[in-house]
């Protein structure tokens, strides 16, 4: 019997079941296996647990990125008509922008959603705890789901906190008199920038919500993880560019 | 009924490409019939014409806005990235299919939805058709009532335009997730094929650029609706009237749009260059000259695209010293391109060309790249811009350049991959016909614009003769314009003839017709880890010999 042995590809093969017949914990940086094996000679769909993870993610990323540029266009513009402006009758440069004071509760808006994303990170890993994860996939209970959901209803919780937050501070400025309709410039972007951004999260609301959902009806752990890592990096980069943007319209007036 | 649902809400690609072809079709059918109203109107003005009666300047400039904005978004942008995509791209890097087939399938639905609005913008009759161009400057269309069509019809386009944005980004998004998470095993970069460089370049522009347009798009209909100024100017006045009330620049809005507009036009012809490299590789039998080089400069005029769009706007009062900072980066962009050229040239340089139609279209391509790609590094110098902006010498440059290149690229992907649609070939014959005629009535439609041009001939003006403008000795000019865009456009009906009796009765392809290398072709058989490069056809065994990508153990790498 020899001490070592390259497995036959074909035996591979065989034994392969389903999500790559290993479990969706990757440890190949670490495994100090050295049989020879190499994940991506594997035909599509068994190249090993994280396949299926990586291509969302690679999703989730390029559909962010476009949001990103979308965000640029929108602060460019803040920028280039901040300093726009006329001559008016005796030749003196005039501009109609009148610096905003945003309504104090951003503040907490912020915090409320920055805590959001903490509580969003706390969920994503227990999804990828090992020993968790290793449980679920053999089948001995729902030990990660059951840490997972609390931390991801609090994120609910707080998402919504902070649009209503954000419903108050609209509701502040209209009895200031600032409408979208008034002639302030400033104001129409702080509408157009906190409304924007707002929808952006009602959509993370629903696909919190899905998630959640996904979390106790999906039957394999490698959906759950799915679910829950696509929704995370949406939800940490909805946090990111309001810390941004936030910062662009309480600084940058 | 259930499965004919099934075969039209597919989330299968080949069929989606071919859906995507068959959009493309329907647009540039009706975007060539409304730009064949606009030459015969030049020509003959007062003539009565069945739907228009004698033609109103603004239907004249409904006929331009719907004229681009059809074959820009939805031929251009869908035929040559979408279309050809979903058909082969998957099977070119060895991939399962779509990275996700459903995001896709949504993609191109919303594609639909957008045409269908933009067709009905054209079609309301309260205020008309929007006439602001593809390009829908403010302050005129930000303001309803700047003139006929700005109201419901320009509403419609803004809609149309944002429901496109948002179509083009989730297909780019399903792109690059398939091109970068779905290669098989072997296919590293320097394997895959020209094409698949190209559209994951122009899927990365598409990513970027469409966002900036959406957001564009969001600030103009808000001043359209909700009262705010971003693009309307200060005392702004229609009919003696002082309608703007803040000091909104216009300025913004051409910054915005060609940010998105300069990528889009390469977002256009990438997916043209890379087909024409394969073919020419293909064609001639041998690899393609410089390959890392190649797809590199692929990779450069996507970039140096992004900043260049201020070439549009050197006479539109933005700061001088930027025209020049545009100018220079718009020079730089020719280097690549030139570098594309010589590369395409080293490949064709002493190979035995095999002139079937595929390769005469990608010849054609070639052709007008070169051609229409001379007069832009003139346009490019802002001095002479001054004078040339506006007038139908640019109209020549990006038709020759963008729709003519663009448009031949589309052909040669048809008639390359047409056994893959229908198993059939097209017919030889026809096809040299076709593109005979084609190209000689292309140049004899889109070079005389450029003289027409250089005498100052203005874009966008309805008549030529009259009180405000004459024009009137460009007229003979004019006139052979006019037939010989006839004639082009009449050509095409060859091609339609050949498509629909090819697909019945056409000779039967047969496994790999083309002897091609690359993996669309390997009909199914493509091993597990792909060890073969995508071009290699000078083999030292003799003249001919080929090794196709699915097949392993490759004597040459
Ligand atoms: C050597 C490379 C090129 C240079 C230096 C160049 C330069 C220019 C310049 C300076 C203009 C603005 C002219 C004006 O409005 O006064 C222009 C317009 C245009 N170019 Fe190019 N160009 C190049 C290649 C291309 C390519 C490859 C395409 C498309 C595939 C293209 C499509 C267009 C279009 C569509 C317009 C007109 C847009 C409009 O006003 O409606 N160009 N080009
Ligand atoms: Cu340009």
């Amino acid at each position: 019997m020899p001490a070592t042995f390259t497995r036959n590809p074909v035996d591979v093969e065989r034994k392969d079941t389903g999500i790559g017949g290993k479990p969706p914990y990757d440890r190949r940086p670490t495994g100090g296996g050295g049989d020879g094996e190499n994940w991506d000679n594997h035909p599509h769909g068994r190249r090993g647990p994280r396949e299926l993870l990586i291509r969302y993610r690679l999703g989730v990323m390029f559909a962010l990125s476009g949001d990103l540029m979308f965000f640029v266009a929108l602060v460019s513009a803040f920028f280039v008509r901040q300093s726009a402006g006329h001559f008016d009758a005796y030749n003196n440069f005039t501009s109609d922008w009148r610096p905003l004071a945003v309504p104090p509760i951003l503040w907490l808006n912020t915090a409320v959603l920055l805590l959001s994303s903490v509580t969003m990170e706390m969920a994503r890993r227990q999804l990828f705890h090992e020993i968790d994860v290793m449980e679920e996939w053999l089948g001995l209970g729902r030990p990660a789901v059951k840490r997972a959901a609390p931390w991801l209803a609090a994120t609910l919780v707080l998402g919504l906190t902070f649009l209503a937050g954000q419903w108050v501070a609209w509701e502040q400025l209209v009895r200031q008199g600032y409408l979208l309709s008034s002639p302030d410039p400033s104001s129409h972007f702080f509408y157009l920038i906190t409304g924007i951004h707002g929808l952006h999260l009602l959509l993370g609301i629903a696909a919190l919500i899905a998630a959640l959902v996904g979390l106790f009806t999906l039957k394999k752990v490698e959906f759950r993880q799915i679910a829950v890592d696509s929704v995370s990096w949406y939800w940490h980069t909805m946090g990111l560019f309001w810390a941004f943007l936030f910062a662009l319209l309480v600084f940058f007036q | 009924m259930k499965r004919a649902l099934g075969r039209v809400f597919t989330t299968e690609h080949r069929r989606l490409g071919v859906m995507y072809l068959l959009l493309a079709l329907a647009a540039v059918a009706v975007g060539t019939t409304l730009s064949l109203l606009m030459r015969f109107h030049r020509v003959w003005p007062n003539a009565v014409l069945p739907y228009f009666g004698v033609m109103k300047p603004e239907d004249y400039l409904a006929l331009v806005t719907m004229h681009g904005t059809l074959m820009i978004f939805f031929v251009l942008t869908t035929a040559p990235q979408s279309g050809f995509a979903n058909l082969v791209l998957p099977e070119q890097i060895g991939a399962k299919g779509m990275a996700f087939p459903r995001i896709n399938a949504t993609a191109f639905w919303l594609t639909v939805a957008a045409f269908l609005v933009l067709i009905s913008a054209a079609h309301i009759t309260a205020g008309g058709a929007p006439i602001s161009g593809w390009t829908s400057y403010p302050p005129l269309s930000a303001l309803p009532a700047a003139g006929p069509g700005q109201g419901l019809g320009m509403d419609l386009w803004l809609v149309s335009i944002g429901i496109f944005c948002v179509a083009a980004w989730l297909s780019a998004v399903n792109m690059l997730a398939t091109i970068l998470g779905e290669r098989r095993a072997g296919m590293t970069w320097g394997r895959l094929p020209m094409t698949v460089w190209a559209w994951l370049v122009a899927s990365i522009l598409t990513l970027l650029a469409f966002a900036v347009l959406l957001a564009a798009v969001v600030l103009l209909f808000s001043d359209r609706h909700f009262g705010s100024s971003f693009f309307i100017p200060m005392n702004d006045m229609i009919d003696g009237r002082v309608v703007g009330h803040g000091d909104g620049s216009p300025l913004l809005w051409l910054h915005l749009f060609w940010f998105f507009g300069h990528p889009e036009v390469y977002i256009a012809v990438l997916p043209g260059m890379g087909l024409a490299t394969s073919l020419f590789a293909n064609f001639t039998r041998r690899r393609v000259a410089g390959y890392k080089m190649m797809a590199g400069m692929l990779v450069a005029i996507g970039l140096l695209g992004l900043a260049v769009w201020g070439h549009h706007m050197f006479v539109s009062g933005m700061n001088p010293y930027a025209g020049t900072a545009f100018a220079m980066v718009t020079m730089a962009i020719a280097v690549p391109s030139t570098v594309e050229v010589i590369g395409w040239l080293a490949t064709l340089w002493g190979g035995g060309l095999r002139l079937q139609t595929p390769m005469l279209f990608a010849l054609g391509f070639l052709s007008f790249f070169i051609v229409g790609g001379l007069s832009g590094p003139l346009l490019a110098e802002p001095a002479l811009d001054a004078y040339l902006h506006n007038t139908f010498f640019v109209v020549a440059h990006f038709h020759l350049i963008m729709a003519m290149a663009g448009v031949f690229g589309v052909f040669a992907g048809v008639y390359y991959w047409f056994p893959l649609m229908t198993g059939r070939l097209m017919n030889e014959a026809l096809g040299k016909v076709h593109f005979w005629v084609s190209l000689i009535a292309a140049y004899g439609t889109f070079l005389p614009m450029h003289f027409a041009g250089l005498a100052g001939e203005p874009r966008h003006y309805d008549r030529l003769a009259g009180p405000a403008t004459n024009f009137a000795a460009l007229i003979p000019v004019e006139r052979g314009i006019t037939y010989s865009a006839l004639l082009l456009a009449a050509v095409q009906l060859v091609f339609l003839w050949n498509v629909f009796v090819s697909a019945r009765r056409g000779r039967v392809a047969g496994e790999n017709p083309w002897q091609s290398t690359t993996l669309e072709w390997a009909n199914g058989t493509a091993p597990t880890r792909i060890e073969a490069g995508p071009y290699e056809y000078e083999l030292p065994q003799g003249e001919g010999g080929f090794h196709p990508q699915w097949e392993s153990a490759p004597k040459l790498e």
